[in-house]
């Protein structure tokens, strides 16, 4: 009990110490013992860097969850084994083009912005929500399955009252990965002008500043530590 | 009452049930017995329409089922399964409430109801309400399943192989329960087995299919004293009406106390089941037994009245 309580504060400790890190002058003041260089002052502050991130991560999931719950839906009702498993190709295609050819395709379409960058989110994050919903969906206990069927629910009172609620474990775990996955790939939206916290990695790239690229990709690392922390929260204790 | 009007069941080219007439009467536990790939399971489903029909009709009360909704005909009927079906993330109560709460009953009466109901499958309500169906026993939670089933206090209930998924000792003490129960409230009862004993021990009435097909259907004295075919007679086995024996308390057998000859000095208890009681007999190498009850003698028991078959002596 005790154990299970303690592991319920420790998820608290990565955005405390994300949340330190944002004051402005601790990051820079704790990156230059290492002798780095100046992390200098970037255009944006850094706390709206990662607001934008957050934003842009948050937004992504929202979007995944609303198109990739529906889709896992659909194809595990009875009788759309082949639906299923033609969704299931066409999800795992997305997370083989790289990362950066999806967002590179998307800007003749969609511009500079934020815009590309969303829709290259959307299209990594589905294949953990779309894959870890069907999983899920479909491990729901037949016993349980033909009970509801038995006592007379209808098939839209069994997916809101047992599918779903057996499958919400299995179903988060997958929004997790994903959402965790996309603080990652975001950073690489900077590129295309969406800002977040890639935009100091580039530019400390470009600037050869290792202090100013360090500074975004510890942020990056704590805004995902955090996400994932939090996330599990949600999740049932064993 | 249910009725069956040459029900029949086509997968493909093969009947899993064929031209099935029978009538389920009111109040009675009727138990479908047969090996296993018979029909029995695919004749329960289509009752409650999880199997539609490929021909005839099921009547109940009179009524077509097919004049009805489906999920309205299943709500009417109580249903228990093999693997329980418990819901896992509803605790005890939520899980028995279920069909009160697709029907849309009141609140608190249905929580009182759900208190009755546990009481009455031998759960204690305050240990049990709040449980999940995780911190169960299997028989545990096959009481849980008795009682959902009982909830809405449907007229009729279709139980398959209620209690095969159970340990022998857990089985047995269900089995009493249950009959205790249906004693009670005199549901009609159908009830798939392919668990001989079972079916004599719990059945008013025996349909054994075979193929697809009604062999007979009868009482299980019926069966045992007169079997119509050769099938009936080799599934039942050779050893049927010890099976019977051991189904029914030796208290059912016995005669009275005449008060006159004087009491058998081998005693049993009027609960021990026939079966033993004849054991008894043959070890001891004696005519007759006393039966006590609490250690006050109430009746005695000998060969001739275990040899009459079942309690409903003509």
């Amino acid at each position: 009990m005790r154990g299970g309580r303690g592991g319920r504060w420790a998820a608290l400790v990565w955005p405390a110490l994300l949340l330190l890190c944002l004051i402005p002058g601790v990051l820079p003041a704790l990156i230059d013992p290492l002798g780095l260089g100046e992390v200098g002052t970037p255009e944006r502050p850094l706390w709206q860097l990662t607001l934008t991130h957050l934003g842009l991560v948050v937004l992504a999931s929202v979007v995944v969850l609303a198109l990739g719950l529906p889709l896992a839906v659909a194809v595990t009702r009875p009788g759309r084994d082949a639906l299923r498993q033609l969704s299931e190709t066409l999800v795992g295609l997305g997370q083989t083009v790289p990362t950066f050819a999806v967002l590179a395709l998307a800007v003749p379409a969609l511009g500079f912005g934020w815009a590309p960058t969303l829709l290259g989110l959307i299209v990594y994050g589905l294949v953990p929500v779309v894959s870890n919903a069907v999983v899920g969906l479909q491990g729901v206990s037949p016993g349980a399955l033909d009970a509801a069927r038995g006592m007379g629910m209808s098939a839209r009172q069994r997916l809101w009252r047992v599918e779903l609620p057996l499958a919400r474990p299995v179903i988060l775990a997958g929004v997790r990965t994903s959402t965790v996955y996309n603080v990652g790939t975001a950073t690489v939206g900077a590129a295309l002008g969406a800002g977040g916290l890639g935009e100091p990695i580039i530019n400390g790239l470009s600037q050869q500043n290792t202090a100013l690229v360090l500074s975004g990709a510890v942020l990056a690392a704590l805004l995902a530590l955090s996400l994932d922390a939090l996330m599990a929260l949600s999740e049932p204790r064993p | 009452m249910i009725e069956l009007h040459h029900l029949e069941k086509r997968f493909g080219d093969s009947f899993a049930v064929q031209d099935l007439n029978l009538t389920f009467p009111d109040g009675e536990l009727t138990a479908l017995l047969g090996p296993s790939g018979c029909g029995k399971t695919t004749t329960l489903r289509m009752i409650n329409r999880l199997i539609e029909p490929s021909g005839g009709q099921v009547r109940l009360n009179g009524q077509d089922t097919r004049a009805l909704k489906p999920e309205a005909l299943r709500r009417g009927i109580g249903y228990v399964i093999q693997q329980v079906g418990l819901f896992p993330h509803l605790n005890v109560a939520q899980n028995v409430a279920t069909v009160p709460d697709l029907l849309g009953r009141d609140r608190r009466a249905t929580a009182a109801r759900v208190d009755e109901l546990l009481d009455l499958v031998g759960l204690d309500p305050d240990t049990f309400r709040h449980k999940r169906p995780g911190e169960l026993s299997g028989g545990q939670a096959q009481r849980v399943g008795v009682a959902r089933a009982l909830a809405a206090d449907p007229p009729v209930l279709l139980m398959d192989e209620p209690f095969g998924a159970l340990d022998p000792l857990a089985r047995d003490r269900l089995q009493d329960a249950f009959r205790d129960i249906q004693r009670r409230l005199r549901k009609t009862v159908v009830m798939v087995t392919h668990d001989i004993d079972e079916a004599l021990r719990l059945g008013d009435r025996v349909a054994l299919m075979n193929a697809g097909r009604l062999e007979q259907f009868g009482t299980p004295d019926d069966l045992i004293h007169r079997p119509v075919s050769d099938f009936v007679r080799q599934f039942l086995g050779e050893d049927a009406a010890l099976r019977q024996l051991a189904g029914q308390p030796v208290s059912r057998f016995m005669a009275a106390l005449d008060g006159a000859s004087p009491l058998p000095p081998v005693a049993v208890e009027d609960t021990l089941n026939a079966r033993s009681a004849l054991a008894v007999l043959l070890r001891e190498g004696t005519d007759r037994l006393t039966v006590t009850r609490g250690g006050q003698a109430v009746g005695t028991v000998g060969w001739a009245d275990l040899r009459t078959s079942g309690p409903e002596r003509p």
